[in-house]
């Protein structure tokens, strides 16, 4: 087993649009917490992650500028992220299938851990 | 920790209130988006977390916190309740306002005020309605439109029009107000045709029928719990919503079929809602008033307390038609009159009684009009016109389940 990182990326839009009404809430909320519940007892769920708070600072270049955002009008924001364990890439690909934040036509960028073998 | 099915649909409401009662009615779009912005933050804490051991004092709490944040980045912009706002400019009295605003008993009467509000005679009754389901019971419109069989946009616009007209006001609906007694008729019709559209055919789903019942009894509840609102009449119609939805298990076969009620397994009526039904009825029959829910409630306590079809009292049932009638004429309680005619006196005193419905054409569209004279030509041997009713009822009925329920109609006028 190896470990992955799970990158969810969205639009503040479509991330508002999941809670828009009551009846959606609900239903977002049930698929989020079935997928993770799912992860977890077939034994793939590492760590949970951090909630993120919307907006922050971004530093940048050699000057270490420091400007506001990522905003939330940005298109492809980084809202979270989870470790999970699988098999292969390919496996945890696949996992990532039954991630509610693709019904907003968010995505999630998997990335394998790098290995330290010492 | 499990999430209960209706959560965020009853939270909303209760935040909705909370945050009116802070914010003011004109500001009701910056209520919802505090609620919006609540449950997205409990979507991204929730996942991580788990859903808290009490998930209604969290949302609670966590749109607090944004009220706060609302009210000390515009209180120079914009103008909050006039009952409240000049407590916003300290700190002091800030978060004890905004505290207390989401107190039980607060919310309660907020919800009370907005209903008054939202059942503005100036209002076209759909438009109440759509209100009510809306601001009150969380129903978005997508979900409004499915019970009422409307399209969506038309839902959304009467949702718009009621909502950019509570927004011209101020304030809620004042109950301390001599006006109480005059809009209450407007509300208590409200709830009544919010009851009947989850009670009676219009929608496809047994599900989102029977939420309509629960949030049209639970709302008229709220007008039981204030003493002013908690009129005879009210307490009548909190009856006849009980004594109805007591037989809603019955109407609905186990896969969501009508069934008449001359099938209806009798033990699958709710026993303890008909006892809750009947005490209210008795309770409301202190003081001089006779509504139509008097009525109304009298000829269901009338059917739920008859073992059977046959040994139903249909003399003081036809009784309690004749003052309805007299008080409120309505195609719709003759017809049902003209029903309880033939089971006392016969089939053809039945159809007599069918035929000289005033108003009938009105009954043109109603599919259960010519179901009835169906029933009773089948009942006296007459195959053939039988036959031609249920299909006219046939092709009147509204949806998927009416459909079945005059095709097996047809089909026991082919059995011998």
């Amino acid at each position: 087993m190896s470990d992955f990182i799970y990158l969810f990326r969205t639009s503040e839009e479509a991330r508002r649009a999941a809670m828009g009404t009551p009846e959606l809430a609900q239903q977002s909320m049930q698929r989020w917490l079935g997928w993770v519940r799912e992860l977890d007892a077939q034994g793939h769920l590492k760590s949970r992650g951090q909630p993120l708070e919307n907006g922050g600072k971004t530093v940048r270049g050699k000057k270490k500028v420091i400007t506001d955002g990522p905003f939330a009008e940005v298109k492809d924001l980084v809202a979270g992220f989870m470790v999970v364990q699988a098999a292969d890439l390919a496996q945890a690909a696949e996992l990532a299938k039954g991630c509610p934040i693709l019904e907003g036509d968010g995505a999630v960028e998997v990335r394998p851990v790098m290995a330290m073998d010492f | 920790m499990e999430l209960d099915e209706h959560l965020f649909r009853r939270e909303s409401a209760r935040m909705i209130a909370a945050l009116t009662r802070i914010f003011g009615v004109h500001n009701l779009a910056l209520a919802e988006d505090v609620v919006q912005d609540a449950f997205c933050r409990a979507l991204e804490v929730w996942k991580v977390r788990g859903v808290p051991q009490n998930p209604s004092a969290w949302l609670m709490a966590t749109a607090k916190n944004r009220a706060l944040d609302v009210i000390r980045r515009e209180r120079t912009a914009n103008t909050f309740a006039p009952e409240v706002s000049r407590l916003f400019d300290s700190e002091w009295t800030l978060a004890p306002v905004v505290d207390e605003a989401f107190a039980t008993e607060i919310i309660r009467d907020e919800q009370l005020r907005m209903m008054f509000s939202c059942c503005d005679p100036r209002l076209k009754e759909e438009v109440q309605i759509a209100l009510v389901l809306n601001i009150l019971c969380g129903f978005g419109a997508q979900e409004i439109a499915g019970a009422f069989l409307t399209g969506r946009a038309a839902v959304e616009k009467r949702i718009a029009r009621g909502k950019a007209s509570l927004a011209t006001s101020r304030r809620l609906f004042d109950l301390t107000d001599g006006d109480v007694a005059a809009r209450l008729p407007v509300v208590q019709r409200a709830l009544y045709l919010l009851f009947n559209e989850g009670y009676h055919s219009v929608s496809t789903t047994a599900v989102v029928r029977t939420d309509l019942c629960r949030e049209a009894i639970r709302l008229t509840e709220l007008l039981l719990g204030d003493a002013r609102t908690a009129t005879p009449a009210t307490g009548a119609l909190a009856a006849l919503m009980c004594l109805h939805a007591a037989r809603l298990p019955g109407r609905l076969d186990g896969s969501g079929h009508l069934s008449a009620l001359v099938d209806q397994d009798r033990s699958t009526w709710d026993a303890h809602l008909i006892a809750h039904g009947l005490a209210l009825l008795e309770r409301s029959a202190r003081g001089s008033e006779v509504s139509t829910y008097h009525l109304e409630a009298a000829i269901a306590a009338a059917h739920v307390q008859s073992p059977s079809v046959d040994d139903t009292d249909w003399d003081t049932i036809i009784e309690l038609y004749d003052r309805l009638t007299a008080l409120a004429p309505s195609p719709v309680v003759a017809l049902n009159r003209a029903i309880a005619v033939a089971q006392r006196d016969g089939e053809e005193r039945g159809l007599d009684a069918l035929r000289a419905i005033e108003g009938s054409d009105r009954l043109a569209d109603y599919p259960f009009y010519r179901a009835a004279f169906a029933e009773l030509e089948l009942r006296r041997g007459h195959r053939d016109q039988a036959r031609a009713h249920f299909e006219a009822a046939f092709g009147l009925a509204r949806n998927a389940a009416e459909r079945q329920f005059f095709e097996e109609r047809l089909r026991s006028c082919e059995a011998t």
